[in-house]
């Protein structure tokens, strides 16, 4: 078995107009930066994809990675918890214009719906946003006394995300903080594109660290020094 | 001119009351503050959204690592003992009931516990995060704030106007002016600054304040 892609472009050629894409990272940490340029390089050259329906937990910073995604119209939907960011000009001009969606979800239930999306199971209750906006037209349900709300699965045609080390079977392991979403969005697309810094046989990486089992992977593709969003956006970065 | 607490000092008062060994989460911004004013001798473990426990102090400028920030995208350093873990862990942590307190900023508190400090109602960008799940999570959630807006006008309320955060879930007020305790859906006065009659503090909240016990005077270090 060997899920290792040669390219960017390869890896990402796929993923269609109209795609659900779920993009790992908070913020600039666990962002597969080269993976998201790598579909605005193909979305220039071909006009496709277009439509994306993106999961994420921002809206993008600056004018790289998710928000130069944003930036080039590719964009019709963001499911988000938090659109701010020091600079989230790109997605607030658009999202104050009318032109792109937003549908707001708190952070802690989108996760879990992603989770959830990942493990087969349609809806579950929480407690969050009980009462409040973001809980209207939704169903609620008492349990021991205490109302809950109802909350649905999130599932995607595609997940982009970034790990540390992967082997060719697809078993990865993260960086530090850079963990975040990426792992449960593995889960929940039908499928899963990782960018890694290196990329090493079966066994060379202990069962014992595994964090996403290669059964939640796809495609691998190394990307051996990749960019950080933070350091981008210190340089005033454009993509392209 | 009404004397009043800097929000470090604020942060400090509600430092005072994290336990040894509590695991605690501070919202993003001035709640942050809280952890640099930890009683000595006392160690508090921080949880952060975005998977870690047990981080510290930012690093020296130039020497961030990216793959290691706090929920406010703000670089942070780890302690001994840390540990990392995906979203859906993290949030169990705070759903499941695992944290000992959060401590939270806020628009408006009223006096049944309800909060509001994710959004100013119609106009701008939304922006939730994890309020929401906080405030459903953490056994103690307190709030720090000013005790009026900068027009003047009252943070605690009988009830509150803007969009609400969580339902009956604040237990603690720390403002400039006071200490207040919700209890049975009312403001509880528990200490307020010394030099400020109960009827001042009484004409700048918005809810009614109970005394049914001592009230001890608020005394907060310079800082």
């Amino acid at each position: 078995m060997d899920k290792t892609v040669g390219s960017l472009a390869e890896a990402v050629s796929r993923i269609g107009d109209g795609a659900h894409v779920m993009i790992g990272g908070f913020g600039g940490s666990g962002a597969p930066i080269e993976l998201i340029h790598a579909l605005i390089d193909r979305y220039r050259a071909t006009g496709h994809p277009k439509d994306l329906t993106v999961i994420n937990n921002n809206a993008g910073n600056g004018h790289v990675g998710l928000a130069a995604l944003i930036e080039q119209r590719m964009v019709k939907k963001l499911i988000c918890s938090f659109p701010r960011s020091a600079d989230p000009k790109v997605f607030t001009d658009l999202y104050l214009a009318g032109e792109i969606e937003l549908e707001l979800v708190p952070q802690g239930t989108l996760a879990e719906r992603i989770r959830a999306g990942g493990a087969g199971i349609p809806a579950f209750y929480t407690p969050t946003a009980y009462g409040t906006d973001l809980a209207r037209g939704k169903k609620i349900e008492e349990f021991d006394g205490r109302p809950y709300v109802q909350e649905r699965w999130l599932k995607a045609d595609v997940a982009i995300v970034k790990a540390y080390r992967a082997d060719r079977h697809g078993n990865l392991v993260y960086s530090k903080a850079a963990r975040n979403f990426n792992p449960l969005m593995c889960m929940a697309a039908a499928h899963t594109i990782v960018q890694v810094e290196e990329i090493v046989e079966p066994g060379g990486i202990d069962p014992e660290v595994v964090v996403t089992p290669g059964i939640f992977v796809q495609s691998v593709v190394c990307v051996t020094d990749p960019q950080q969003e933070e350091d981008l956006n210190r340089q005033g970065a454009h993509h392209p | 001119m009404i004397p009043k607490l800097s929000n470090a000092q604020i942060a400090w008062r509600a430092a005072q009351d994290i336990e040894d060994g509590a695991y605690v989460n501070l919202g993003i911004g001035f709640p942050e503050m809280v952890a640099r004013y930890q009683p000595e001798g006392r160690e508090a473990i921080f949880h952060t959204e975005n998977g870690i426990l047990n981080f510290g102090e930012p690093p020296a400028e130039g020497t961030e690592d990216w793959d290691l920030i706090n929920a406010g995208k703000k670089a942070v350093t780890l302690k001994p003992g840390a540990a990392f873990f995906h979203h859906a862990d993290s949030f169990a942590m705070v759903r499941g009931g695992h944290l000992d307190v959060a401590i939270l900023g806020a628009y408006q508190v009223a006096e049944n516990g309800d909060l509001a400090n994710w959004s100013v109602g119609a106009g701008g960008v939304p922006a939730v995060g994890g309020a929401m799940d906080l405030v459903h999570g953490a056994k103690r959630v307190a709030v720090i704030t000013e005790h009026v807006t900068k027009k003047g006008e009252p943070k605690l309320l009988s009830r509150c106007t803007l969009p609400l955060t969580g339902v009956a879930c604040v237990t603690r007020v720390y403002t400039s002016l006071a200490v207040i305790d919700i209890e049975g859906g009312r403001f509880v006065l528990r200490e307020k600054l010394p030099s400020l009659s109960l009827d001042a503090l009484q004409s700048l909240t918005g809810g009614e304040l109970h005394v049914p016990g001592p009230v001890t005077d608020l005394i907060v270090p310079e800082l």
